[in-house]
């Protein structure tokens, strides 16, 4: 990234052309600052952000999962900062305002001019206030806990023990630093200096009840201690934790997570430089640090606003990422020409903390004057529950939730509203019930994070017109691209969910999963009713279950669910006549009615005599010739009538048909891993060729792709795929549910350290389970994510087996795998089935000469309409020679 | 083999096209392929007086021709579409971009496209002929 030095002298007034905003800062506050930019419109307006940082910026709630997992946590789609009109400068620090001059200067010595200046600087972690502080780690940034990680994988290899992992401050961070350490396989222990865990979100009672849980998941609390110093030895190592009581916690890495300290430091110094030159200090500090704002966002200096984690709004500073997002739309409006005011603070926490459900919003303190608190806790369980109610138990005030946080998502909503019910009934542990139904009013706001009320997500059911061709939102994946609901920390989606069924239901709109007008079925039921009755023939299927004829949905449905469970092959016994176009003539349709041909490539190795093969292929048919994105080559520009006989020179040599047609498996994309490269740990290719082979000619409900890598530079892309292998010196990372595509989605981790018996089993039962439950034409990501559960659910019935049915899946798998036979080669042994390939029933072996073909660099494609014209191949209305036979 | 207007129907009956460009009036019947040569609901291509013609023989013995151009893309694929029913009438889809037509009239059944043209088609003895 180049970073542009300033001309001088064009910052005084504005100037008539393009409007420079400069944001300070690369953080979700920034990131939300320049979506909310663009999403108003940037005509006229340029951005330029400024990031000390080295990523994209991206989403610090789920810190945790980089931690423990591979998670890639940047946050929309890296393609928004392509955008000419916006600048993204990385690694550029800013370290001085020059509010007279307008400019920032960064420390590459570079001047950033402004028009409009935006501070996001957010926050560090507060350092220690004892001896030994600059011993510790801490747990902010994607650096921070990529050296955490570092540091305990050399801990662990040159102690040859788990290492000791002490962090101090029991808040949200901390606990999760703590679990993360866990789970990497350290000892670990939390000290808080309060005598509950998280005491700015919980009450005692739930916070000893959190301690508790927490306790159980296997790591030491102490509570109600402060430590006074982090001890280390003679070279400098970490070797405990001493406390103020005397006792001594042994440790060999130390995380400090005791709050947050606003980076607010290039306001102090434009201060200080104003107070040096004997002038006022223009920006006003927070009592607790941070740049104060008022009700817009502004500073008091003009044209400089301030959002997120470093902007003071009555007193405080806030780490969550709900305000800074309202901050973030707020200033964005303003500068819109907008009157859009900061609310004040929303704290409603959500979160899992090892496995621990805890909630906490409004005034969970109960602070407010006669308010009562309904409380139910039960310690056995560790389950702790109380609503917060003004003194006539009807406006709801405020709760916490530890344990069993249900009903914290129809409450939420409801902050500052009358109860619908006694507030009891919604203390669910205690009767074992569900909370009472919530009608939320439309100016209930339903996702905190973006904003976004009960009444936005009605109109965008109702159809409001903002979307493309104003229809009615049916899906709940459509309402969240919509309305920006749940696309954030995702704990509304269940509500989401909720609210938009109902109102679906409400319009009169069936959630109808039926297929088409013939099957009221969806294809999951449709899956399972095939295979308990073992039907085999669409019309045993269309007699028992569906009405008329058919049509193109049903027919290739019912064929491929047929195709997976028998493995047949896919056009004979009348199947032939349900395939959809590409299945129909085992190639791909082009626009032009020719076909492309793909052998397989296992893995993407292959022989230079077998290249020879392809290349002869080509030549002697005039094929179109190109490499895919799966490591494979496509032939393109063949007729009807000559698929037979290039498949039958291909499978001569040895080949196998690619399955490029169908909604099968693909390619399983690899590096050249272990065996060649000098970074690789394991042999990808092998591996790849390996799963190739198995699951080849797999028909599911949308096309599967794989992808092995032999090392985390994960050169093969396996992230991308719907199943994602790679390699680690313990074993195989498995990733699940990554596409490309219109709707990208990175695959998520599923399992790690795995050998290869482990993966293959796990990939077997993944694959099947998706081919039986998912919809027709839905891919792996967006079946997992609308699968009930999600992919904890996945979790759960491939690697726990919560179903009981991994041994049938694996089965299925097996049967699979021992009836696969090459269709090209199947097709090439039976005279009836090539009868299928011929170019005209009246004249099987007369090319059809609409297809047109022009020259374009070497190779040949198809003619466009004016070429068409030129060459005389319009529309062939020809002779009248009647020889028809 | 010779175009020929043969007058007298025998065998199974036929179900010629109700409106289509061609008017069978002014045109001949063309024999094209034996009831045999066709596999019901798979359709194929046809050669009838130089015209590419998608020709159809459903499972309940019904016989249809149109067009075999896509009127969406120009290319000649209409015969490898899917063959189905919408609303108890005959139908095929595209294959290409699946829009579907009626197979009596060559109608398209999704929004306004434009139709296709359908040939009048009948069963003589055991030969398929279309009127073109």
């Amino acid at each position: 990234m180049s970073v542009r030095s300033t001309p001088e002298g064009t910052l005084a007034g504005t100037p008539a052309g393009t409007r420079r905003i400069v944001v300070v800062g690369g953080g979700p506050a920034a990131h939300r600052f320049v979506e909310a930019m663009a999403a108003r419109g940037l005509d006229g307006r340029s951005l330029t952000v400024l990031s000390e940082e080295n990523y994209l910026p991206y989403d610090r709630v789920n810190l945790g999962k980089a931690l423990t997992g591979h998670a890639d946590l940047t946050l929309g789609d890296p393609s928004f900062w392509a955008d000419e009109r916006v600048s993204l400068r990385l690694g550029s620090r800013a370290v001085r305002l020059d509010l007279d001059a307008r400019t920032v200067h960064t420390r590459d010595g570079a001047e950033h001019p402004y028009d409009e200046l935006v501070l996001a600087t957010g926050s560090d972690a507060a350092p220690l206030p004892f001896p030994g502080a600059a011993s510790a780690h801490v747990y902010r940034t994607l650096d921070d806990v990529h050296g955490l990680k570092r540091a305990l994988t050399l801990l662990s290899r040159s102690l040859g023990r788990k290492p000791h992992v002490v962090v101090i401050g029991g808040g949200l961070l901390g606990i999760e630093a703590a679990a993360g350490a866990l789970e990497l396989g350290a000892e670990s222990s939390v000290v808080n200096r309060s005598g509950w865990l998280m005491n700015a979100q919980l009450d005692e009672g739930a916070g000893q009840a959190l301690g508790r849980l927490i306790a159980g998941q296997g790591f030491a609390v102490h509570t109600g201690t402060a430590p006074s110093a982090v001890l280390t030895d003679d070279d400098g190592a970490v070797t405990g934790v001493e406390l103020a009581d005397g006792r001594v916690l042994p440790a060999d890495l130390v995380v400090a997570a005791v709050g947050i300290r606003p980076r607010d430091e290039l306001a102090r110094r434009a201060n200080e430089d104003a107070l040096a030159g004997g002038g006022a200090a223009p920006f006003s500090v927070g009592p607790r640090g941070g740049v104060v704002i008022s009700e817009d966002c502004s500073t008091g200096v003009p044209r400089v606003w301030a959002v997120g984690e470093v902007a003071s709004f009555g007193g405080e500073c806030v780490g969550l990422v709900a305000p800074a997002n309202a901050m973030a739309e707020v200033v964005a409006d303003r500068l819109h020409g907008g009157s859009a005011a900061f609310p004040g603070f929303d704290t409603a926490t959500k979160l899992k903390l090892s496995g621990v459900d805890v909630a906490s919003f409004g005034d969970a303190f109960a602070a407010t004057p006669g308010a009562l608190e309904i409380v139910y806790a039960d310690p056995a369980r560790g389950v702790y529950q109380k609503v917060v109610t003004t003194d006539d138990a009807r406006t709801l005030l405020g709760g916490i939730f530890v344990g069993d946080a249900a009903p914290y998502q129809g409450l939420r909503p409801l902050l500052g509203r009358e109860l619908p019910a006694e507030p009891g009934a919604f203390l669910t542990a205690a009767g074992g019930g569900s909370a009472p139904e919530t009608e939320l009013p439309d100016d209930a706001v339903l996702c905190s994070c973006n904003n976004v009320t009960a009444g936005a997500i009605r109109d965008a059911v109702g159809g409001c017109g903002a979307c493309e061709g104003s229809a009615p939102v049916q899906e709940l994946g459509e309402l969240k691209g919509c309305t920006r609901a749940g696309t954030q920390c995702g704990s509304c989606v269940p509500m989401l969910k909720k609210l938009l069924e109902k109102e679906l239901t409400t319009a009169g709109v069936t959630v109808s999963k039926a297929l088409c007008e013939h099957f009221a079925l969806s294809r999951q039921e449709l899956f399972d009713a095939i295979r308990v009755l073992q039907l085999t023939s669409f019309e045993e299927v269309l007699h028992r279950y569906g009405s008329g004829a058919g049509c193109d949905i049903c027919k290739p449905t019912v064929a491929n669910i047929l195709a997976s469970q028998n493995s047949a092959y896919v056009l004979d016994a009348g199947r032939g006549t349900l395939q959809d176009t590409n299945d129909r003539a085992l190639a791909n349709m082009q626009k032009d009615g020719s076909y492309s041909v793909v052998p397989r490539i296992p893995g993407g190795e292959i022989t230079p005599e077998k290249l020879a093969v392809i290349a002869s292929v080509a030549q002697q048919y005039g094929l179109y010739t190109k490499i895919t994105g799966g490591q494979r080559i496509d032939l393109f520009g063949a007729r009807l009538e000559q698929l037979p006989e290039i498949w039958k020179i291909l499978i001569d040599a040895g080949m196998e048909s690619g399955q490029a047609y169908g909604k099968s498996l693909r390619t399983v994309k690899s590096c050249v891993g272990s065996t060649w490269c000098r970074y690789g740990v394991q042999d990808s290719v092998s591996m790849a060729i390996r799963l190739e082979l198995r699951y080849r000619g797999l028909r599911s409900p949308h096309k599967l792709k794989l992808g092995v890598s032999g090392c985390a530079r994960e050169c093969a892309e396996a992230r991308g795929k719907d199943v994602g292998v790679i390699a680690t010196a313990d074993g195989w990372n498995l990733y699940v549910g990554g596409n490309g595509g219109a709707t990208p989605s990175h695959a998520q981790l599923l399992a790690q350290g795995l050998d290869d018996e482990t993966l293959i089993r796990y990939i077997d039962r993944y694959f099947m389970y998706y081919i039986r439950t998912a919809d027709r034409l839905q891919r792996t990501a967006r079946w997992q994510e609308e699968l009930d559960g999600g992919l904890e659910q996945v979790r759960r019935v491939v690697l726990e087996d919560s179903l009981g049915i991994a041994a049938e899946l694996e089965d299925a798998m097996a049967r699979h795998v021992d009836s696969y036979e090459d269709e090209w080669a199947a097709t090439l042994k039976d005279p009836e089935r090539l009868r299928r390939f011929r170019a005209f029933v009246n004249a099987p072996d007369t090319a059809d000469d609409s297809i047109v073909h022009v020259s374009e660099r070497e190779q040949i494609r198809p003619a466009t309409d004016p070429e068409r014209v030129l060459l005389g191949a319009t529309i062939p209305v020809r002779g009248t020679e009647g020889d028809l036979r | 083999m010779t175009s020929t207007a043969i007058p007298e129907l025998v065998g199974i009956p036929s179900f010629p096209g109700v409106a289509g460009s061609v008017d069978p009036a002014v045109t001949s019947w063309h024999s094209v392929c034996r009831v045999q040569d066709l596999e019901p609901d798979w359709g194929e291509a046809a050669l009838v007086e130089g015209r590419q013609v998608a020709l159809f023989l459903l499972s309940s013995g019904a016989v249809y021709a149109v067009e075999q151009r896509d009127p969406v893309t120009g290319a000649h694929v209409m015969a490898r579409g899917i063959v189905g029913s919408r609303a108890g009438q005959a139908t095929i889809a595209s294959p290409l971009h699946k829009q579907v037509y009626r197979l009596s009239d060559g109608a398209c059944l999704d929004g306004a496209g434009s139709s296709l043209a359908a040939f009048p088609t009948r069963v003589v003895g055991d030969e398929i002929q279309v009127a073109a």
